[in-house]
């Protein structure tokens, strides 16, 4: 009944893996270090920064609070499956971004923000994105990327 | 749920829950535990339902935070725990964090313990030994500290239904949105009673009970309130965060929650 290994079998972007892991091995770092997914990122591996955002059955959770094991059997998407294709290129055009550390875990959390609340107000879209806050870029332009695609959806 | 008391009872303290994992693994993560055993009951799906009785709200232990925000019923008749969910950590975290998780954790600064003593829940302590209840009141011990034995799991809450015309009023302050909070507030305020829990200021959740009697004896004598949540409060000595300072958030906690009740 206890094992220092596990078999789990899941999708990640679509493609059905399978693979014996480690039961203390974290999601975030299966999915970087075993199957090279490295635009997941670990930031301070205690699920405040968000860095390590990934969308788990369709809802985002933190790669780095969830155990590989727990993902048995679940869909998972990385940024490398793709992201709302407005979204990705609104932050291109309105430099929502200096140095990038937290941009997949943004853009993750921002496309699910809009799937839920297609007219969120600025406060919303911060509050929505608190789970996110990084450090460089203030945020305005973030806030002002999601503002404009939900606006362009809208019209 | 039979191979999980199971695993328990045998493993005990070298075991260690886990639901949602999202208290758990942080500290997993900065190797503050390592329990030999991790026992997952996160997919056992009896411990995820809501139900409804003539006078009280039971709570599946595995309830996620969102499920909560999502539950028509909690929103009528538990408003609450939606208020407190909204500031509970960050939507990602509500998608894995359970009440149960949060409840068996005892963090002194989480909202729901705070908001279960103030609508005067109780919980349910499964072993293989026995089934047995004990009220939000009795649970919390200290700082990470519940009534839980080694060989429990907590699996559901119970609730009594807030008398009609009651009003519930749930106010934190923490540094950013989602962060750990300095203090909180919960208030439940029914036409002969009211009740307020306090999260952040002490070793556990506490009821504020002094000011709970003076305020239902008199509910306008809001400046005497004042003076007494102050002082009737033992707030941890944290450098960051002084007692004096903890005392005063408090003052402006309950000054808020008062001023969103009808007069």
């Amino acid at each position: 009944m206890t094992a220092k290994h596990w078999r789990i079998a899941l999708t990640v972007n679509g493609e059905a893996i399978a693979r014996e892991v480690p039961v203390r091995l974290n999601l975030v770092d299966f999915l970087r270090h075993d199957l090279g997914f490295t635009g997941s990122h670990v930031g301070c591996e205690q699920g405040a920064c968000g860095a390590c955002t990934i969308v788990m059955d369709g809802e985002t959770v933190r790669g780095c609070l969830v155990l590989a094991v727990q993902a048995d059997g679940c869909a998972i998407e990385t940024i490398e499956g793709g992201v709302d294709d407005d979204l990705r290129q609104m932050f291109h055009t309105l430099n929502a971004l200096q140095c990038g550390f937290c941009t997949p875990g943004m853009l993750l959390s921002a496309a699910e923000l809009l799937r839920a609340n297609p007219d969120p107000s600025r406060d919303d879209i911060r509050d929505y994105l608190s789970g996110n806050f990084c450090r460089c870029t203030g945020y305005q332009a973030i806030v002002d990327a999601v503002e404009t695609v939900a606006k362009a959806r809208r019209s | 749920m039979a191979d999980a008391l199971g695993l328990l009872a045998r493993h005990g303290d070298d075991a260690a829950i886990v639901a949602g994992g999202q208290s758990l693994l942080p500290i997993l993560n900065f190797r503050l535990a390592a329990p030999e055993l991790l026992i997952d009951i996160g997919r056992l799906d009896d411990l995820k339902q809501i139900t409804e009785g003539d006078d009280y709200i039971e709570i599946g232990a595995l309830l996620r935070h969102c499920d909560l925000a999502d539950s028509p019923l909690i929103g009528r008749d538990l408003p609450l725990l939606h208020q407190a969910i909204n500031h509970i950590a960050h939507p990602a975290v509500r998608h894995r964090g359970t009440i149960g998780g949060s409840l068996a954790m005892a963090d002194p600064a989480a909202e729901l313990g705070a908001c279960c003593l103030a609508l005067d829940g109780a919980f349910s302590l499964l072993s293989g030994r026995e089934q047995r209840w004990v009220a939000a009141s009795d649970f919390f011990k200290g700082v990470y500290e519940t009534a839980l034995q080694p060989d429990e799991i907590l699996t559901a809450i119970r609730i009594p239904k807030p008398v009609r015309n009651s009003i519930s009023v749930f106010e934190e302050i923490a540094r950013r949105r989602g962060d750990f909070a300095m203090a909180g507030l919960a208030l439940v305020a029914a036409p002969n009673s009211l009740r307020i829990a306090l999260l952040g200021v002490a070793d556990r959740p506490v009821l504020a009970g002094q000011t709970m009697a003076l305020l239902s004896a008199n509910p306008t004598a809001v400046d005497a309130a004042m003076e007494m949540i102050a002082t009737e409060i033992e707030p941890p000595d944290d450098p960051a965060y002084p007692p004096a300072y903890r005392r005063h958030l408090v003052q402006v906690l309950l000054r808020r929650a008062l001023s969103r009740l009808p007069q």
